[in-house]
């Protein structure tokens, strides 16, 4: 009778606490489950979630074609853990040229599942219980929550808006970081800081100036940085993306985060890597291969194929990275344009595919609730998809629960999309400017 | 090089405190290489590094050796699931991202497939997820329902990243071997089995859940309907969750029958089920695996997956659906790969047993799996020139690669501390491999005694 009357006493304690893991704990919402539903329900323009609609490269969707019909069906068994031999070798080449430094590509380059698995792998190998990570804001929403599962605390600083005095057109440029708030975000706890550039969602590119500035404090305070470039080909009006790795004392503690999907608008095949120092790296593949292990292969044979490819086109007018970003910023010209000619204020991203847009002219579609607890961003932009069949991502999905208020007329959209799409999303503004003025 | 600083932390943990300008300045100007570098691997990966198949994938990557080690097939996969694969290569929007949590169109088929398996509905949406391999279904299992203070019991021999994922989760793994019935003379995989009272004795209130392999790698044992009651039975009375890894479940061989733990009575809201591409069509390049359980579980594992990688690729699982409708449509019918890989298999299994007793070895015969492993100490070999420090069926492994050019895997990778000694004398063979590579390796065995 005790020990059954112990049994049942143990058995409640257990029921009691909650079956998941206490590392889920605040990590379990995610926007993009909410904003992928409204889209695929009533968007009719999808400027929303950040993916291309126009086709991948003939040459990569041909690679991967060859490589199925090459009669080498080991291509349908497992590869080299790390990375398929052909990918790291041709991602160690090309690294190499853009660092200027010898890379090995058994020790300073891995493959993960999409840059995503890239940042959880820096986050799980590097972030220990008790850690601060510095984190950018508006940020790509992922590293907030695989800072927490972590067990780190994400510590954040924003970009602040200097609006230009003469009138023009606001540029991500005129996002910049305050020097002296974010020396004052260091601290003895810091082990990294995360850096997106080019940004994603403000599309801005850091200057050389503003990493020196990073790189000076990661230096000082002995701090990583986990620099997320993916897209890094992605910059436009003759701007240069500078690799924070490449600046003096960096290299050492810096992973650089790449990913195919972006550099080769294949964002389904979510082949990613990191390039870095191997004291890091080696921790990376300790995650690695206690959580996926192997990444498919067949995507990362076309991968190095599509690479080998730009190797040797590098730098010149049939490049794919060269096109690639010519027609991007000729989407972005246009986007710009149909926003601006409605009211909406777009912010000119010197880079990626995002473009952010003030959206307070059009406050009085959606009147402001002040008891909700959703920022306005969030209601407008739920409310033009299902009224205007316009999808967009609200900028405050970017920002820490504390500062989501900070910004709430601000919108994110996509513009790697065909002519025909944006030019869809142009009718539907030009619709909608009609109708408010008329 | 010279530090001024106030707050110095020789554990290397912790930060050097720099203070002057001048520090910072020369710092600058100076290789970081010299600074103490404090950045080591964080306390969850603490000594996970290591792992039995980067040795060994390494090793046998040599073409002169007849590769019967790493569990990968080099069969073809069936033509059709090589054209669906080719089909999909042309649609545009099978380029982009997908959903989340699973493709529809997978978890739609994966959800027909189990139903008429399991005879239960099964939602597609909510009851699986679909991750990379099997592989990352176990990572997501054990990251989403496991903790620092929990004990996951773990039946040995056992697939070696059981062991690691558990720690790397913060909790204890607590080990149970299987044990051979007849004293060592073990004809087959049904000869192991596990002693009640010592599993019961392994439960306890810590005891968040227990990880089930069946077939089991690397014994090959299907465990029975009686065995997975004795489990089930203690899982209900522990409140214990059970995590069944039945990636080779459409592999068991004629008198055996695959029996899926979760369809016991009390078991379903409890058990997570996992399964392969990679296995069931011969695929594991693919790395595509699925969960599948009740919602109030599989939402924990979503999460997961959520701040994990997100997606899965879309070309392979669009591909790899179309496959499972082309299955689904004749699962009635003996062709239907599910069945027809099976018997390719038994005549596989059946041949490499055939070699090993004929170079005087005793296999033990597996029920389910594509894996046979063998008690090799009855040979006799003289290893007194590999290394000393080494269990004896890594240097028997480690002989055998260089002086016979034929490799397996030791078993003593499957363990954990306790055990090795009592598995050290076997090694596993893998024979999912086609005609040609079993007959360079029956021509190493004939010849076995002769050199």
């Amino acid at each position: 009778v005790k020990a059954s009357n112990s049994l049942s006493f143990s058995l409640q304690a257990k029921m009691s606490r909650p079956v998941q893991a206490r590392r889920l704990e605040g990590i379990d919402k995610n926007i993009w489950v909410e904003f992928v539903k409204l889209a695929a329900t009533y968007s009719k323009v999808n400027l929303g979630q950040g993916f291309p609609d126009f086709p991948a490269p003939d040459f990569l969707t041909e690679a991967f074609t060859r490589a199925l019909s090459g009669g080498n069906h080991m291509l349908h068994q497992y590869t080299r853990a790390f990375g398929h031999p052909p990918l790291v070798k041709v991602l160690a080449q090309f690294f190499e040229k853009l660092l200027g430094r010898d890379l090995d590509p058994m020790t300073n380059v891995m493959v993960t599942v999409g840059a995503y698995q890239a940042l959880f792998c820096c986050f799980q190998a590097l972030v220990d219980e008790g850690d601060e990570v510095i984190i950018i804001e508006p940020f790509f929403d992922c590293y907030e929550p695989m800072v927490k599962m972590a067990g780190g605390t994400p510590v954040f600083v924003p970009l602040r808006p200097n609006p230009p005095k003469d009138g023009k057109l606001m540029s991500s440029a005129d996002w910049q970081l305050d020097p002296a708030e974010l020396a004052s975000k260091f601290s003895e706890r810091t082990k990294a800081i995360v850096l997106n550039s080019p940004n994603n969602p403000l599309g801005k590119v850091f200057s050389r100036g503003e990493l020196g500035l990073i790189a000076e404090l990661c230096v000082k305070h002995d701090v990583l940085c986990i620099s997320d470039e993916v897209y890094e080909w992605l910059v436009y009006d003759g701007k240069q993306h500078i690799r924070i790795a490449s600046l003096q004392g960096m290299w050492d503690r810096t992973v650089i985060i790449g990913s195919a999907g972006k550099t080769f608008s294949a964002t389904g095949w979510k082949v990613g890597w990191v390039v870095g120092p191997n004291r890091l790296l080696q921790h990376l593949r300790t995650v690695h291969q206690n959580s996926v292990y192997h990444c498919a292969t067949i995507a990362q044979e076309a991968v190095a194929q599509g690479f080998q490819r730009e190797l040797m086109l590098y730098g010149k007018p049939e490049s794919y990275f060269v096109q690639l970003s010519k027609e991007l910023q000729q989407k972005r010209d246009w986007l710009v344009q149909s926003l601006d000619g409605v009211g909406m204020k777009p912010i000119v991203p010197e880079g990626t595919y995002f473009l952010v847009a003030d959206i307070s002219q059009f406050k009085s579609d959606v009147p402001d609730v002040p008891s909700s607890d959703e920022p306005y961003d969030y209601r407008f932009t739920k409310w033009m998809v299902k009224n205007k069949g316009l999808a967009a991502i609200p900028l405050s999905a970017f920002y820490s629960e504390a500062h989501k208020n900070n910004y709430t007329n601000l919108i994110r959209f996509c513009f790697a999309k065909e002519e025909a799409t944006l030019k869809a999303a142009n009718d539907i503004l030009q619709k909608w400017k009609q109708e408010k003025t008329s | 090089m010279f530090l001024a600083s106030r707050n110095f932390c020789c554990r290397g943990i912790r930060t050097c405190q720099l203070r002057t300008d001048l520090l910072s300045r020369s710092i600058k100007h100076s290789a970081s290489a010299t600074m103490p570098f404090r950045h080591k691997n964080t306390r969850r990966i603490e000594g996970l590094d290591s792992n039995v198949w980067v040795e060994f994938t390494k090793v046998a990557a040599d073409p002169s050796i007849v590769n019967l080690g790493q569990g990968l097939p080099d069969i073809s996969p069936p033509s059709y699931v090589k054209e669906e694969l080719a089909k999909v290569a042309a649609v545009d929007r099978l380029n982009q991202y997908t959903r989340g949590f699973g493709h529809p169109s997978l978890v739609k088929a994966l959800s027909q497939v189990y139903e008429q398996v399991c005879g239960r509905k099964i939602d597609p949406l909510t009851d699986i997820l679909v991750t990379v391999g099997a592989y990352g279904s176990l990572f997501s299992t054990i990251q989403a329902l496991i903790e620092e203070g929990d004990e996951v019991i773990i039946i040995e021999p056992f697939y070696d990243c059981y062991e690691p994922m558990v720690k790397m989760a913060g909790a204890k793994p607590v080990f149970i071997p299987l044990r051979c019935k007849n004293d060592g003379n073990s004809a087959s995989s049904a000869d192991w089995v596990l002693d009640p009272a010592e599993l019961a004795n392994k439960f306890n209130s810590k005891t968040k859940a227990i990880i089930l392999n069946t077939p089991h790698n690397p014994i090959g044992k299907v465990f029975t309907r009686e065995e997975l009651q004795v489990i089930a039975d203690l899982c209900i009375k522990h409140d214990t969750l059970c995590i069944s890894d039945e990636v080779y479940e459409w592999l068991v061989y004629k008198g055996n029958k695959h029996i899926k733990i979760a369809m016991l009575p009390g078991m379903w809201e409890r058990t997570v089920t996992i399964g392969s591409a990679g296995k069931t069509y011969s695929v594991t390049g693919w790395k595509l695996g699925w969960s599948i359980g009740p919602e109030h579980l599989i939402k924990h594992l979503q999460v997961v997956h959520q701040n994990t990688l997100y997606t899965c690729p879309t070309p392979l699982q669009e591909a790899l659906a179309q496959a499972f409708w082309i299955d689904y449509k004749r699962m009635d019918d003996p062709d239907c790969y599910f069945y027809s890989l099976s018997r390719e298999l038994e005549s596989k299994r059946d041949r490499m047993a055939q070699l090993l007793k004929e170079a005087g070895l005793k296999p033990v015969i597996p029920d389910g799996g594509y894996f046979m492993i063998v008690d090799v100490s009855t040979l006799n070999v003289d290893l007194s020139d590999v290394d000393e420090k080494l269990p004896y069926d890594y240097k028997f492994v480690k002989w055998m690669i260089t002086s016979k050019k034929l490799s397996a895997i030791p078993l003593s990778a499957f363990c954990g501390p306790e055990t090795k000694k009592q598995f050290e004398k076997y090694i596993r063979f893998c024979f999912i491999k086609k005609d040609s590579t079993l007959d360079a390796a029956e021509v190493i065995l004939k010849n076995w005694n002769k050199q």
